[in-house]
């Protein structure tokens, strides 16, 4: 889903569905009168999320933002990002607002730590209630002050039946066969690499110690021959296209590719995986923030969360919503995998600086040729190269002046 | 001289995106999150000097072909009727006509292990060959791209040699090697300056090709730019301190480019 393509997909299905001026049927919802409140106050809410990562009305599915726009007469201005790192640097950089913003687990962690997020009011979100037990208190927001979940999904294997058998996927270690050479996809940000090495050799996502993250660097470093790529979005084409054997990605994302092709196949590998839950956050520069738990509360309305739950593939920790999933949803492995397997998954956690500058500078290592120059290369370079031309135009100047005599 | 003010709109608009955003990259660069002056982000680019040299040497090879393919190519189509010149001209321009992405994702395509033209080869029992995610692709992809920036201002610059020039040259008796060195090019040098820089700094900096034609792994000045942005750790001025970096390149390559066209009253770009 996180796919610039398709965030153009869903800037032009958004406009779509602006243009369109039908009414929609509205959903049911626990408590009319509580979204009566800002009626006539004319006001507007700005939701930053996802591309294609909310039901937007195409293919008869409920338009949640105009069914919320109808109800309570709140304009939404929705717009959308592609990464965790884009909303943090939008977010950073200031000059914008947003009042809802729905980021992934550690970047929340991050923007909890760094003072970015407004604490929620519970009880203007009455439907918290609904959301499902095993998703309240999460490890990146442990009081659940600040987030209210919305999707969550985990990361596994998707690979070609043809090629790579049962057995052989139900580890990471595939990833570093030798009998797949060119065959394997890896995942281009480095959290999620580094996630997979650090996995495979048994230790945290969350660490901080250099030495283990130095280890999966090398790790990484052993696997680039075998890699045919490093990519995000574009393993949708290159696994429906059998370009490759084997993959790591989202499980949401693989129930669509196994859609396309049915010689596809998902699993989680037995060391442990990652668990990733998406929440809805309110950041400090929100102008609007009761119309803002509003909406978060009407995204909590049992048939809102089925209606997205469906229409983006990923799974829903809304505990009423699932249960009026269609059987074939509900009871799909992939989605949602026994609780045996999520015993055995860790979610990212925010990382402090010095290891996240670790990460960048390593991945950075991992992705470029290794050819070390010395650090003084590059200043001198860029002394030399000023100086050569200052040089190159003083003679030039002082070569026209002899020329004019 | 005449008016000044006509020249006031552009002037502002330079001003406020152009100079301030220059400034604002200087500024970044030289200081810390804080705001405090240090060079560490400088020196810290240091670390990598093995992508700096990888994407200039990409981009080097991509011009010298891309000046290779576009020298004859446009020489020919000069000496050609107006009728022939407007259609070739309306041809290399079409493929600018597409998107830039959607003709680099349908190289992908292309490339691809069980793509277009492997299929093709496998035909004929060969291959199949191992071309996508390799340097040569992204290589392939700046050519493609950029070829007629290339074509175009030497095309236009060619236009102005007149054919008496060379028969001049032919009639006293110069070979046809000669006539090609001493007359051709030298008139042609704006041109070939122009073009030079119109491929060679839209390369050096590009991300999206080596990101969809180099798998990811042949890693390029401009992704290294933008993972300090969108990357983990958020480090606007390192990022802006590799910009700089390649800014400083830019600048020395153009001042040695400049060499070639010393007369300034030739036409051409002056930079």
């Amino acid at each position: 889903m996180k796919k610039f393509a398709v965030m153009f997909m869903a800037a032009a299905l958004t406009a779509m569905s602006v243009m369109s001026a039908s009414a929609v049927d509205l959903p049911k919802v626990e408590d009319e009168n509580y979204y009566t409140k800002f009626k006539d106050d004319n006001i507007s809410i700005n939701v930053y999320n996802w591309g294609e990562y909310i039901s937007d009305g195409s293919d008869g599915s409920l338009d949640v933002n105009k069914a919320f726009e109808e109800l309570t007469g709140i304009d939404v201005v929705y717009t959308t990002f592609a990464s965790n790192e884009e909303l943090y640097a939008k977010l950073k950089s200031g000059g914008v607002s947003y009042d809802i913003i729905i980021p992934s687990d550690y970047m929340i962690g991050r923007m909890i730590a760094e003072d970015m997020l407004e604490p929620l009011n519970f009880e203007n979100i009455p439907n918290f209630s609904m959301i499902d037990e095993k998703f309240v208190n999460p490890a990146f927001d442990p009081e659940n002050k600040y987030s209210v979940p919305y999707t969550w999904g985990v990361v596994g294997l998707i690979y070609n039946t043809q090629y790579i058998s049962e057995e052989d996927a139900k580890s990471w270690d595939i990833l570093w066969d030798e009998r797949y050479m060119g065959d394997i996809l890896m995942f281009s940000n480095s959290r999620d690499a580094f996630g997979i090495a650090l996995k495979k050799l048994g230790y945290s996502f969350n660490t901080t110690d250099e030495d283990e993250i130095n280890e999966a660097a090398e790790l990484l470093k052993e696997q680039k021959p075998f890699v045919q790529a490093y990519v995000m979005d574009e393993i949708f084409d290159k696994m429906q296209g059998e370009e490759a054997a084997v993959a790591p990605y989202y499980a949401g994302d693989a129930i669509t590719m196994i859609e396309a092709n049915e010689n596809l196949a998902f699993s989680i590998p037995k060391e442990g995986t990652n668990i990733f839950i998406d929440s809805m956050c309110i950041p400090k520069s929100a102008k609007q923030k009761e119309a803002a738990e509003m909406y978060i509360n009407f995204m909590l309305e049992t048939e809102v969360a089925a209606a997205n739950c469906e229409y983006i593939g990923y799974s829903t920790p809304h505990a009423e919503a699932l249960k009026t999933l269609d059987e074939e949803i509900s009871s799909n492995p992939i989605a949602y995998p026994d609780d045996e397997t999520l015993e055995n998954t860790e979610s990212f956690l925010y990382l402090p600086k010095a290891t996240s500058d670790l990460y960048d500078k390593l991945w950075t290592q991992i992705l470029s040729n290794d050819q070390r120059y010395n650090e003084w290369f590059v200043p001198i370079l860029m002394v030399v190269c000023v100086a050569v031309s200052i040089g190159i135009n003083i003679m030039r100047s002082i070569k026209k002046k002899r020329n004019t005599y | 001289m005449k008016s000044r003010a006509v020249s006031l709109p552009y002037m502002l608009w330079m001003i406020i995106f152009t100079v301030i955003p220059l400034g604002l990259v200087a500024y970044f660069a030289f200081t810390t999150s804080d705001g405090e002056f240090t060079i560490a982000n400088i020196s810290q680019v240091g670390q990598y000097s093995g992508v700096l040299v990888h994407s200039v040497w990409l981009s080097i090879v991509a011009t010298v072909i891309c000046l290779v393919i576009a020298y004859p190519l446009a020489f020919i189509l000069s000496r050609k009727t107006e009728n022939v010149q407007r259609t070739m001209i309306m041809l290399v321009m079409l493929p600018m006509w597409m998107n830039f992405l959607l003709r680099t994702y349908a190289w992908m395509t292309l490339l691809e292990k069980n793509g277009v033209i492997n299929k093709i080869f496998g035909l004929f029992g060969l291959g199949p060959f191992n071309m996508i995610n390799t340097p040569g692709a992204v290589v392939l992809g700046m050519v493609y791209n950029y070829l007629p920036f290339m074509i175009l201002p030497l095309h236009s610059i060619m236009l102005k040699i007149d054919d008496k020039v060379i028969e001049a040259a032919q009639d006293l008796g110069a070979s046809p090697i000669k006539v090609f060195t001493k007359a051709v090019i030298p008139l042609s040098m704006p041109g070939i300056t122009t073009g030079v820089t119109m491929v060679f700094v839209p390369a050096i900096s590009t991300f999206i090709i080596s990101r969809m034609l180099g798998g990811g792994s042949n890693m390029m000045i401009g992704d290294l730019i933008e993972l300090q942005f969108l990357g983990n750790a958020y480090n606007p001025n390192l990022g802006s301190a590799i910009s700089l970096v390649l800014m400083v390149l830019i600048l020395l390559c153009m001042s040695v480019l400049n060499q070639f066209d010393a007369d300034d009253d030739r036409e051409g770009m002056i930079v």
